[in-house]
């Protein structure tokens, strides 16, 4: 039905050609479902504008041939190509609240779909608009027409999508991380309605994906990417089972599975032991009751509502939950950037709430309890080289200066596998993973005895949240600190976690040791969020 | 009462304190003002007793916070006071001369808007093309050249070597009468009069000194069209609709032109409120009746009535553009609720 053979795509940039896709070959036949996995700059978005013609500007297909159909999408007007896209091939994107029109009714925008391509008229087109919101089971859908895509949560915007871009009966839909950004029982609702639709309608669907996992449960063959060019191709089971190109082997270690532990993430991962560590008896960190409430716009709104924890020193807790579910609240006042409602938090048995949150950046206590933030590219100052960066907290708060700071920070670069010549480098001339690490120094210069850690590796590449987690393991078991580390991940708060803490609507749902938590939950909610964890192909373990 | 309404309300009710506050600052700052009115209304033959005898007509003589509570009272009744240097209330002479500016400021700016939004869009459409280059040529001229230097070289070319446009004096010919005031906007009461001759006469006299002006406003609204739209062109959802296929037409006009449309009106509220302050320039080489050139005026012979009229009238004008801005804003991006405040 598709075949793309030999495609090179090349961008024009100011410093000149960049080959973004180069030699790719793929085929998608009627009914099947192609995944394309691969790393952030792998191409794989590239290769789907390309056959969709709607490169960004500079983008220019140098060499190959795209047949779709008996047409050559190349070669094609551009009239052709606007009857084609969305008629014939259409797309949806990831972060679907910006791929929606901001000041447009949702029903509109559909509406400019149906119309654009002869599906309605003006009499019929609300009608019909409604009922393509309906076939992505949006509930109450006359109503949702008129609402704007600011009103709706995150799901739902990428159902309004799907709508869209099933409106007009596509036979070709290409997925372009549609569950990035989305909460996980939300990905699993979206992928599983995605996937019912493209049954129903006997279409052919591309899952373009970083997550191999995603890619293995819900395709029917796998080419995987890298640097522009696809290095392998198979069966789900194939590619899991036995990878045959070394980056496949390394990407599928990587991805963490159930029986995997830190260092199986690693290529070479089992040659190198953990470093054995001691939790103590003594609770470094105790919470009790702790509530934080806003006021909203009708009557207040309890963030986080009565939680009460304890991490020992030198242990691992994990934090999950979805958005919203006040797991960053929490972590916050922890890390005293924001005051508590109520309830006590006892920090080496002294109660850290009677300081005031402003107060508290001046506290001695200020050096013992640090944050690494989620983004590392929003969290460095981007005027600030790497060692400023990590100078920063070393002179504010312990008043190092000249040849001791600069020693300091340089064993802070070696402690963290920073090269010292990138020290001088500002934020953009890193990679992701070299700014993960830059935040991670910056947080243990002051050698905390508590690190927060709030989604550390969520905007990094697998391969690179190996490295980063099995850093993380390293550290704490060489300056023996405790960490409490957020995410909305299981798998990867399970390979560093002794203990679990599962939040829902500001509530703890259920704690406990790790292995108990994730092996036997006791609550239906825990249950739900493991279950939505794409996993492998049956009966089947990372090689 | 719906919520809009309301909101409207609200705002006006916001903008009072603002007025208040203008009221205040404008009698304190034109009191502050060198110079004695009376001196300069007495004439320069007269003696120290009939100076007096005019400071105390003037009511100059009492105690600040009197002539402030009196001022307010005139205020209230709509007595702006009387104008030393003309001669006239300044509220007539505000009442001729605020028209004039108005009539050349937005004759400018439409002008302004129906050439710098085209290429702006154009521009951002094609990067690095010869629509692009021109607006950039037209930007960096617009900026870099004073409005003094543009309307002389315009009246130099169009008026002195070429004849074309009439003697740049004024809003009308001498040969030409005055329509009857409707709106006080010359073009459209000479409309209004169906007085086609006049029309055209004032059309003439019009013509230069709105180019001059729209030169210079040109290049703001020029440069964030075009910065706006290649924002709104590179955005996801403009993805999203073309790989639906919608037309390149809808994708321009119906998506991304809309969404730039923020942005270009903020600029084109502070053009507007800038250019009728800074039109003073203009008015002065084009013998413009306006409502610049008679605050300069009023301001060099310290004429207080006339400056707090003019600060004041300046003032309620901001306040309505602002409240018709935030208004249009709401109109344009549903995201903007009044209902929150």
């Amino acid at each position: 039905m598709l075949s793309i053979k030999d495609l090179n795509v090349s961008f024009n940039t100011r410093r000149g050609r960049v080959d973004a896709v180069c030699g790719v070959s793929l085929e998608v036949a009627k009914g099947q479902i192609l995944g394309i996995v691969g790393e952030s700059g792998s191409g794989k978005s590239v290769t789907s504008y390309a056959l969709m013609r709607i490169l960004d500007r500079g983008g220019i297909i140098r060499q190959g041939e795209i047949i779709y159909s008996g047409i050559d999408l190349r070669n094609a007007s551009e009239q052709q190509m606007t009857e084609i896209r969305g008629r014939e091939i259409s797309m949806i994107f990831q972060n679907p609240r910006a791929a929606l029109n901001p000041i447009r009714k949702v029903g509109h925008q559909l509406e400019d779909v149906l119309r654009q391509h002869a599906q309605a008229t003006r009499y019929t087109a609300k009608e019909k608009a409604i009922e393509a919101l309906e076939a992505v089971k949006i509930r109450d859908a006359a109503e949702r027409y008129d609402a704007y895509p600011f009103e709706l949560s995150g799901g739902m915007c990428q159902r309004v999508v799907i709508a869209i871009a099933l409106a007009c009966n596509p036979r070709l839909l290409i997925a372009d991380e549609p569950t990035t950004g989305l909460d996980i029982t939300t990905q699993k609702a979206v992928m599983d309605l995605v996937l019912e639709l493209i049954r129903d309608r006997e279409m052919s669907a591309i899952l373009i994906t970083h997550d191999l996992g995603l890619a293995t449960e819900y395709c029917d063959q796998i080419s995987v990417m890298k640097n522009g060019e696809v290095v392998e191709k198979g069966t789900p089971q194939k590619i899991f089972s036995s990878p045959e190109h070394p980056y496949t082997q390394k990407l599928v270690k990587a991805t963490p599975s159930k029986g995997s532990s830190i260092r199986d993430l690693l290529p070479d991962g089992g040659n190198l032991p953990l470093a054995p560590r001691q939790i103590s008896e003594f609770p470094l960190l105790a919470v009790q009751d702790l509530k934080k409430t806003y006021k909203g716009k009708s009557g207040p709104i309890d963030a986080v509502n009565g939680v009460s924890f304890k991490i020992f020193e030198g242990q691992t807790v994990g934090l999950v939950g979805e958005s919203g579910c006040g797991k960053s609240t929490t972590s916050s006042m922890l890390v005293r950037l924001l005051d508590s409602s109520s309830g006590r938090i006892l920090f080496n048995g002294d109660d850290l709430t009677e300081i005031s949150a402003k107060a508290f950046a001046k506290d001695p206590r200020r050096t013992d309890i640090q944050m690494v933030f989620q983004d590392a590219t929003d969290s460095l100052n981007p005027r600030f080289t790497a060692r400023q960066s990590i100078a920063d907290p070393l002179k504010q708060l312990v008043k190092l200066r000249g040849s001791a700071l600069n020693s300091r920070i340089e064993e802070l670069a070696d402690l963290v596998g920073l090269p010292i010549h990138l020290l001088d480098r500002f934020p953009h001339q890193l990679s992701g993973g070299q700014k993960a690490r830059v935040g991670i120094a910056k947080a243990i210069s002051v050698n905390p005895k508590f690190l927060i850690l709030d989604e550390p590796t969520a905007a990094l590449d697998v391969s690179i949240q190996a490295i980063v987690l099995n850093l993380l393991a390293d550290l704490r078991a060489k300056l023996g600190m405790s960490f409490l580390f957020v995410s909305h991940d299981l798998q990867v708060v399970r390979l560093l976690s002794d203990y679990v803490i599962v939040m829902r609507d500001g509530e703890i749902v259920e704690q406990g040791p790790t292995e108990i938590v994730m092996g036997q939950p006791s609550s239906d909610y825990t249950r739900t969020l493991l279950s939505t964890v794409p996993k492998p192909p049956s009966g089947l373990t990372a090689a | 009462m719906s919520p809009r309404l309301r909101a409207i309300l609200l705002r006006l009710v916001q903008a009072i304190p603002v007025v208040i506050g203008v009221v205040v600052i404008s009698f304190v700052l034109t009191r502050a003002l060198p110079g004695d009115p009376a001196v300069y209304f007495a004439g320069a033959a007269a003696d120290e007793e009939s100076i007096a005898q005019i400071r105390t007509s003037m009511g100059l003589d009492k105690p600040l916070p009197i002539q402030f509570l009196q001022y307010v009272a005139d205020l209230l009744q709509g007595d702006f006071g009387q104008s030393v240097y003309s001669g006239q209330p300044v509220a007539e002479d505000l009442a001729n001369r605020l028209p004039a500016s108005l009539e050349l400021t937005l004759t400018a700016l439409i002008l302004s808007c129906a050439i710098a939004i085209p290429i702006g869009v154009l521009a951002a459409k094609n990067p690095g093309s010869f629509v692009d280059q021109l607006c950039r040529i037209l930007v960096t001229a617009g900026v870099s050249l004073p409005t003094f230097f543009t309307g002389i070289l315009l009246i130099y070319v169009f008026y002195y070597l070429l004849g074309l446009a009439p003697s740049p004096l004024g809003r009308l010919d001498f040969l030409y009468i005055e329509p009857d005031n409707v709106t006080g906007f010359y073009l459209i009461d000479a409309l209004i009069a169906g007085d086609w001759e006049t029309w055209f006469a004032s059309l003439k006299q019009l013509i230069l000194p709105a180019i001059t002006l729209a030169l210079f406003t040109l290049a703001p609204i020029a440069r964030m069209t075009r910065a706006a739209m290649l924002s709104a062109l590179s955005s996801d959802f403009i993805r999203t609709a073309r790989a639906a296929g919608l037309s390149d037409h809808k994708v321009t006009y119906g998506y991304a032109f809309r969404n730039a449309l923020l942005p270009i009106i903020t600029t084109l509220g502070m053009v507007f409120s800038f250019s009728l302050g800074a039109n003073v320039l203009v008015e002065k080489v084009f013998a413009w009746p306006g409502i610049g050139s008679y605050a300069v005026e009023a301001l060099v012979v310290s004429d207080y009535a006339a400056v707090q009229g003019f600060v004041l009238a300046m003032a309620l004008l901001f306040v309505t553009l602002n409240l018709v801005i935030d208004l249009t804003y709401s109109v344009i991006d549903p995201r903007i609720g009044f209902d929150t405040k």
